[in-house]
């Protein structure tokens, strides 16, 4: 039983009033907000155990250790990797793809390989590769999408050579909503020997991910996303190719032995964990994962979808409205024009109603420039949301037409 | 008292949105420049044709944006054609100050005449940008710098 006015109080934040409306958060797709355990799970690391771990003997460094590492241990689980050395932390997702750029780049792209990645991938997703690709001379190849925002399968195909070193595929795009077929687009690139990098920046808060069943080389993802701290993040990285790439950044905690002629370096995860990490967020990433966990995702699924079909059907019906992305397999994404106002002059309109929507071009400008818009609106629904907040929105921009009617 | 929406989006803003002057490329100019917001996507083009006497002959513009940066560089426009180019620098300065300054000033109508209805985006700081990026682009069509005009 989904019980939205519980899962609503688990979330301090949604109990306030904007401009003297009650605040309808649509805007998950940014970020999520935390609920009160997560809260209170980073608040407790500081008021009584907060330490540099890794290092001290004493108890307060051996509680954060075992704590960090006990986060570490959760979220292994939640992705199904094959061991916790398959979990490295980073700063986020943006973070996860530079390190993978250039670590596991730096060793196999060469002068003539080829990167694939498709035409909705986040910016994160594509400057990467380019600055990779110029470094040594590789090319970035793009897989085109259709007018719903599908990635067009032929194309892909078409695109996959021997010479395909990488694909980058986002599971979720969060332009659009969709939701790509990556367990198929996976079993292709094995075929043609190309190894596979996910983005789940958007989707693991919404949709099951199991690392394994993947068969995902890399999964990367933001803790901010889903109802954890900003700041922290997770790569996921299939072990016997994580060992064979050099470490992305030098200093301490990475390290195994160092002497001034050679360093021998740390042992997996902890490689590419230099430096004290954000310990705090990771802790409190391992808080949201068990809350998510607490609700399932069959009921998450099941509710977001729901919401997703009542705010589809007012939007078709709705008029001057045009929807940017309406693929058949979607979540949680209602990305659009209006004819007559542009989106950021929606946004601060319906902001003054309560609403907080995106407005702009989602780090994901090639999207804009494929439907031919300067920028969408954006309302990117989660768990706490209801039907009374997309009927805010709505009424909201009803007000906007009228101002520019 | 609550500050409300008509007082950002004025009839006068609306209209400007709507229907902006000097719109296009003009048939003649001297100078030109782009501008361009990459937060938000606003792309502007200003054309200039200062005459032998220093005098703005004309001046239009192209692009596209919300209704604040259209309407925005369409006042501009209005204000600053048939004017002496030596001027410009203080249109620019006093716009620049009417849109930063505390709320409970009031804006220098005498000084901005129509412009004074952009006023109200004070009370918007993220749309700020919106309202001078024209005016930043037409200062680099002024100095001939071929940079693009950024408000950042």
């Amino acid at each position: 039983m989904f019980d939205i006015e519980k899962i609503r109080g688990d979330f301090p934040i949604l109990n306030q009033e904007i401009y003297g409306k009650p605040l309808a958060y649509l805007d998950n797709a940014a970020t999520t907000q935390k609920p009160q355990c997560v809260i209170d799970t980073v608040t407790r690391y500081y008021e009584h155990d907060n330490a540099n771990e890794h290092r001290g003997v004493h108890a307060l460094s051996e509680r954060a250790t075992a704590d960090y590492e006990a986060a570490r241990k959760k979220i292994a689980s939640f992705f199904n990797a094959r061991s916790e050395r398959e979990v490295i932390f980073t700063r986020g997702t943006t973070e996860a793809i530079n390190l993978i750029a250039s670590s596991w780049g730096g060793v196999h792209i060469k002068s003539g390989d080829e990167v694939l990645i498709t035409h909705m991938e986040h910016h994160s997703n594509i400057v990467p590769w380019q600055m990779l690709c110029d470094r040594v001379g590789a090319t970035l190849k793009v897989v085109p999408i259709n007018d719903r925002g599908e990635i067009i399968m032929d194309a892909f195909d078409a695109l996959l050579s021997e010479r395909t070193r990488l694909v980058g595929v986002v599971h979720m795009s969060n332009a659009l909503g969709t939701i790509n077929p990556v367990e198929s687009m996976i079993e292709k690139a094995h075929a043609t020997g190309a190894i596979v990098l996910v983005d789940g920046a958007q989707a693991a808060a919404h949709l099951a991910v199991d690392v394994q069943a993947l068969d995902a080389d890399f999964y990367v993802t933001s803790a901010h996303k889903m109802y954890g701290p900003t700041g922290v993040g997770v790569l996921i990285g299939r072990e016997a190719i994580l060992e064979t790439m050099p470490p992305y950044q030098g200093g301490g905690d990475m390290i195994s032995m160092v002497t001034f002629e050679k360093t021998e370096y740390n042992d997996l995860p902890y490689k590419f964990e230099a430096g004290t990490p954000h310990i705090a967020g990771v802790i409190g990433f391992g808080k949201a994962i068990e809350y998510i966990q607490g609700i399932g995702f069959d009921a998450i699924g099941k509710r977001e979808q729901q919401l997703l079909a009542y705010a589809t059907a007012k939007a078709e019906v709705f008029d001057g409205l045009r929807q940017i992305g309406t693929a058949k397999e979607k979540a949680c994404v209602l990305s659009f024009v209006l004819d007559s106002v542009h989106p950021h002059d929606l946004g601060t309109i319906v902001d003054r109603e309560g609403v907080a929507i995106r407005a702009g071009h989602h780090c994901a400008m090639p999207v804009m420039q494929f439907f031919n818009v300067p920028a969408t609106a954006r309302a990117s629904f989660s768990i706490y949301n209801t039907e009374a907040e997309v009927d805010t929105l709505f009424s909201a921009l009803k007000k906007a037409q009228a101002i520019f009617a | 008292m609550m500050f409300d929406l008509r007082d950002l989006y004025l009839q006068v803003i609306v209209d400007h949105n709507k229907a902006p002057r000097n719109f296009g490329k003009l048939a003649h100019f001297n100078h030109e420049a782009d501008g361009y917001n990459p937060l938000c996507g606003d792309k502007l083009h200003v054309y200039l044709d200062v005459n032998d006497n220093g005098i703005i002959e004309d001046v239009s513009f192209e692009g596209e944006g919300c209704a604040i940066s259209v309407a925005s560089a369409s006042l501009m426009t209005e204000a600053v054609k048939g004017t002496p180019l030596s001027d410009f620098q203080q249109k620019f300065d006093t716009f620049q100050h009417m849109v930063t300054s505390d709320l409970e000033e009031l804006p220098d109508e005498e000084q901005l005449g129509k412009l004074a209805v952009l006023a109200g985006v004070r009370e918007f700081p993220s749309r700020i940008k919106c309202a001078v990026l024209c005016w930043h682009t037409l200062k680099s069509a002024v100095e001939d710098s071929h940079q693009v005009a950024k408000t950042e």
